[in-house]
């Protein structure tokens, strides 16, 4: 396993790349840590699955550098690489067993047969497959192909990284799950390096340590799940992750009134928000102004509460578990997730923000 | 309950009807004709099984089955393997990949009968460029007189226009396997050898059994290209199945044992056809799909 | 118009995709609740005419129209796959088949702009299909048969192989889309929150038989079964076996606690059912029942996280041999996005006042309190 380097990478598709526009990748750099669970988490296009191609070779960047434990692995092919990769649709050799295609790539090494038999046996029994050596591998169900695809990986010795590209798209729903926990066990037991594509938050939050989170080209920010979610550094974060995602009301800083806030156009009233004032004041001159709060962190009453802001509550649903209540502030909608027993009614209200959960963003970008 | 609709009767006749003429009626006077002798028009004896006995018991039969089988057997193992080291070597994409295509489909479009008479043509040592080529090296070159010249003509006749077919049909089946697997392999640290022997072999299995049988079919019909060149001969050593046939229909006019020849021909064609066919099914579908939301 | 689906039975060889059931369906919004293979897609193929019940009859407005085709009746169907054709501009597929019915071109013209707009599909009408996103091109196919104002409208996951964040912007749009029609509108789903989001009427199904029907919050509330309350929670409902007696009860562990009211009276052997939900690592009130687990693995989804659990091994000591592996295994749902570390030990507080309890054969013998309007509206037994 590799601690992998990407140093100033970029990637683009046309020859002579001159705005950022003509990147497929952006520039960027970073370091991803040897035995980490990275996500590479975006919607389409964003970039993701040409990173991984140039991670794992196939794929030479038109700048920038791609680093093994500090080796300068860029010009490198895939197979000098000594990375194992599973694909979007399992590929298995149809005509081995189950054993033989675990074997293969060891064989292809020449590594004794005892060896081999050693270690596959090993992999099976990790992967629940040791009762299916001896079958043909073509008859077997997606999900157990999929498996033996990230089996060839794993009896490798010599392997720097797992990558994995979107592996769970042909998989039946009610087996992602079992796949899905069996790869977290797989990487907490082994300590393996492992790179995850996916466009589907769900796997990509579940199965990292780390998400990096891509959106035109470029990295708007990697970092534990948890962050993610509580501290979203772009606003694109805040609306990809979380359903439904974070609050997003365009606003400007009041003339004359110091630490007041206008939502919407310049015609509304402005309003008191728990914004520090230095936030405020590095936000002046920095683009268009964007308040973020998450429907989960939003107060919602019928009754007024300190420092809440006065708004119209159009409707308020009941979700079963929780309530959903939407109210308009400024011209602009919000949503507030509120507890199954809460007794909000539509009808004039209060919203609530609560200081350390209110961001704000200037030119899309965390204000701090 | 089923709801019934007559109009599909007449929307099948068409159908039905050309079947009936252009198959199941010659079929049927054929049958006919291979149990009755023949003496004049209107003049015919029922023999049963005896034109049967006859022909199963002709040597000059047994001796053009036999030629039939060696010259298939031959033609497979040479078109064969040839088509696939040609599929593997054409270019995947672009414009070279297309003009390779029409380069190679080219024989696929000459009549049969030309073919007969462009190599007849090529290989005389007077005025063919190929006759005279092997003539100008010193060697003694004459399919119309040598049986094994005469072979190997109709042999290399026979490859240079079929081969791109099979060549054609692995080519589209080569680009039927998705990329994934050929990085995996390279991942996996196959060589060459082992990503033909374990990814494309298994992948044209389906595409090769398809080839055999179009060309198990085809050569053991074989007719007009070796008529053409040769005739038949020199003596009998190119006289393949079809043209015997042709020779006791047309040439003596013996319509019964001809008759009951083009049965058991016809049989031996069915009968490894279906195996084929039996095949072909067993490997393209190792298991019935599972079924989803009903 | 009502539709009215009369002991049918649907067998293929000798397999029954659905079982003898009988449903009737108002216009408005009828959801279809149920996993793969329960036979949701039988039922719909059945509504449209596109096959025929075993047995049974389909009644549409007193009229029979079992074995009328599907070129007969008024119906329109949505599929999962984005069905549209592929070299008709987004335009021409949504008027397709209003000209096939031979509406006057006027009215056409009326008729698609005003369904693009309730689409939000004007920006794209020359384009065609391919040039489209996934979340788009099944826009188009929801145009094309809500154009046709047909009586009944078939919806059959539409949203299943949507995006996420689609999947949430086009259902979140559904309700209007629905809103004022006079059409029976059906629509089937696999997940428990999109038949709570849409609201309505809901059916659960599972493995061809109807277990309940009524509307989405009262059979969410009141799952007659425990079979139901399985299928309408994501990730399935927990279940607890337990012995109830003189207002206690103890768990196949051993472990005893104090009987929330609403189960007052009961005695003998129980199924405890808690939705994930109502489980977390923090005390919720007075009433918790605390449990050792182990964790197995933290899933996030959306905004919340749900924590795979084991009941510990000293928690299941001594009688741990007639437990079924389901009473193992429990989920938590917790708000937010939490890491946790697989293998960990914690204290799981359960909510007493939320339990559901099922009797030996299943079914629904107490159910927790709602707010007085829930719990005035819907008593239970009144079936």
């Amino acid at each position: 396993m590799a601690r992998i380097e990407l140093d100033g990478l970029a990637h683009a598709y046309g020859p002579r790349p001159q705005q950022p526009e003509d990147y497929a990748l952006r520039p960027m750099t970073m370091t991803w840590q040897d035995g980490g669970a990275y996500a590479l988490l975006g919607p389409s296009g964003c970039g993701k699955t040409t990173l991984l191609n140039i991670i794992s070779g196939l794929v030479r960047p038109t700048q920038g550098r791609v680093l093994f434990d500090g080796r300068d692995v860029t010009e490198l092919p895939t197979e000098a690489r000594n990375i194992a990769q599973v694909f979007q649709f399992p590929v298995i050799y149809d005509t081995m067993n189950v054993h033989d295609n675990l074997a293969f790539p060891l064989r292809n090494r020449r590594i004794p047969e005892t060896e081999v038999r050693r270690r596959v046996g090993q992999v099976a029994e990790l992967l629940e497959l040791t009762g299916d050596l001896k079958n043909r591998a073509s008859g077997l169900s997606a999900d157990m192909k999929q498996k033996i695809s990230l089996g060839r990986g794993l009896v490798r010795k010599d392997v720097a990284a797992i990558l994995f590209d979107e592996p769970l798209t042909v998989i039946d729903p009610h087996l992602k799950w079992q796949l899905r926990s069996k790869l977290k066990q797989i990487h907490h037991e082994l300590k393996l390096s492992l790179i995850y594509v996916t466009h589907d938050q769900v796997e990509a939050l579940t199965f990292a340590d780390q998400v990096v989170l891509m959106y035109e080209g470029a990295v708007v920010q990697a970092g534990t799940p948890q962050a993610l979610f509580e501290e979203p550094e772009h606003v694109f974060v805040g609306y990809f992750i979380g359903s439904p995602g974070m609050n997003l009301l365009p606003c400007t800083l009041a003339e004359g009134a110091a630490g007041l806030i206008q939502i919407g156009g310049a015609s509304s009233a402005p309003v008191q928000l728990p914004v520090a004032a230095q936030h405020l004041e590095r936000a002046r001159d920095r683009g268009a102004l964007t308040l973020g709060i998450r429907p989960e962190f939003l107060g919602c009453d019928n009754a007024p509460r300190p420092g809440a802001v006065p708004a119209v509550i159009e409707r308020v649903d009941d979700l079963g578990n929780y309530k959903m209540a939407t109210a308009t502030l400024g011209g602009q909608t919000l949503r507030a997730k509120l507890p199954e027993d809460a007794a909000v009614v539509p009808g004039a209200g209060w919203l609530s923000f609560p200081p350390e959960k209110t961001k704000l963003y200037a030119d899309s970008i965390i204000v701090r | 309950m089923k709801t019934r609709n007559n109009k599909a009767w007449f929307l099948v006749l068409p159908v039905v009807l050309s079947v009936a003429f252009s198959a199941v009626v010659p079929l049927m006077t054929v049958i006919n004709y291979s149990v009755q002798d023949i003496i004049g028009p209107d003049q015919k004896v029922f023999v049963g099984l005896e034109w049967f006995k006859e022909v199963l018991r002709d040597p000059d039969l047994h001796g053009a089955f036999l030629r039939q089988l060696i010259y298939t057997l031959v033609v497979l193992a040479i078109e064969i393997p040839l088509g696939i080291l040609i599929a593997l070597s054409l270019p995947a994409r672009g414009w070279k990949a297309s003009l390779s295509l029409v380069l190679i489909a080219l024989p696929l479009l000459v009549p049969f009968n030309v073919v007969g008479t462009i190599w007849q043509i090529f290989g005389r040592a007077d005025i063919g460029l190929g006759g005279h080529l092997l003539a100008s090296l010193g060697l003694n070159y004459n399919y119309a007189t040598n049986p094994l010249h005469a072979w190997l003509t109709v042999i290399l006749m026979d490859v240079w226009h079929w081969t791109p077919l099979v060549a054609l049909l692995c080519y589209a089946g080569l680009r039927a396997i998705p990329e994934g697997y050929y990085q995996a392999a390279k991942i996996d640290g196959a060589r060459a050898w082992a990503v033909f022997r374990f990814i494309q072999l298994p992948k044209l299995s389906g595409v090769l059994l398809i080839a055999l049988l179009l060309r198990f079919m085809d050569s053991f019909m074989i007719y007009t290209e070796p008529f053409v060149l040769t005739g038949g001969g020199p003596g009998n050593a190119t006289t393949f199945l079809s043209i015997y046939l042709t020779k006791l229909a047309v040439g003596q006019f013996d319509l019964g044992p001809a008759a009951a020849f083009s049965l058991v021909y016809f049989l031996i064609i069915q009968v490894v056809s279906f195996v084929l066919y039996t095949v072909i099914q067993r490997t393209t579908n190792p298991a019935a799909p599972r079924q989803d939301t009903p | 118009m009502t539709l009215t689906l009369d002991n049918i039975v649907k067998q293929v060889g000798t397999q029954t995709h659905l079982y003898r059931m009988s449903l009737t369906l108002q216009p408005g919004l009828n959801v279809l609740l149920g996993p793969t293979l329960a036979g949701k897609t039988s039922l719909m193929r059945l509504m449209a005419g596109l096959d025929r019940p075993s047995s049974g009859r389909i009644v549409v407005d007193g009229q029979e129209v079992t074995h009328l085709s599907v070129q007969q009746r008024s119906v329109a169907f949505v599929y999962q796959q984005f069905v549209n054709y592929p070299n008709f501009s987004v335009y021409d597929n949504i008027a397709s088949p209003l000209k096939l019915a031979g509406l006057a071109p006027h009215l056409i013209r009326d008729r698609v702009q005003s369904v693009a707009t309730l689409m939000h599909l004007e920006p794209v009408l020359k384009r065609l299909p391919a040039e489209l996103s996934g979340g788009q091109q099944q826009r188009v196919a929801i145009a094309r048969a809500l154009v046709k104002e047909a009586s009944l409208l078939l919806f059959d996951e539409p949203l299943v192989n949507l995006d996420y964040k689609l999947r949430e912007e086009l259902r979140a749009e559904m309700s209007e889309i629905f809103a004022r029609r006079e059409a029976v509108v059906v629509y089937s789903t696999t997940e428990p929150f999109e038949a709570l989001t849409l609201g309505g009427q809901v059916a659960v199904l599972s493995e061809g038989r109807l277990l309940q029907q009524g509307s989405a919050l009262e059979v969410y509330h009141h799952p007659e079964t425990v079979r139901v309350g399985q299928v309408y929670s994501d990730p399935p409902m927990n279940l607890l076996e337990a012995r109830l007696t003189a207002g206690r009860a103890t768990l196949l562990s051993g472990l005893e606690f104090a009987l929330p009211a609403h189960m007052a009276g009961l005695d003998g052997l129980y199924r405890l059912g808690v939705r994930a939900n109502h489980a977390g690592l923090q005390p919720s009130g007075p009433d918790n029942l605390q449990l050792a687990v182990r964790v197995d693995l933290a899933e996030l989804s959306g905004s919340e996280t749900y924590l795979h659990t084991t009941l510990s091994g000293a928690e299941l000591s001594g009688t741990a041999q007639g437990v079924p592996p389901h009473a193992a295994h429990l989920v938590a749902q917790l708000p937010g996005i939490h890491s946790v570390t697989p293998g960990e030990q914690a204290t799981l507080f359960v909510d007493l006042r939320r339990m559901f309890a099922f009797d030996a054969q299943g079914q629904l013998v107490a159910a927790p309190q709602r707010l007085p309007v829930a719990a005035a509206q819907h008593p239970l037994g009144s079936r």
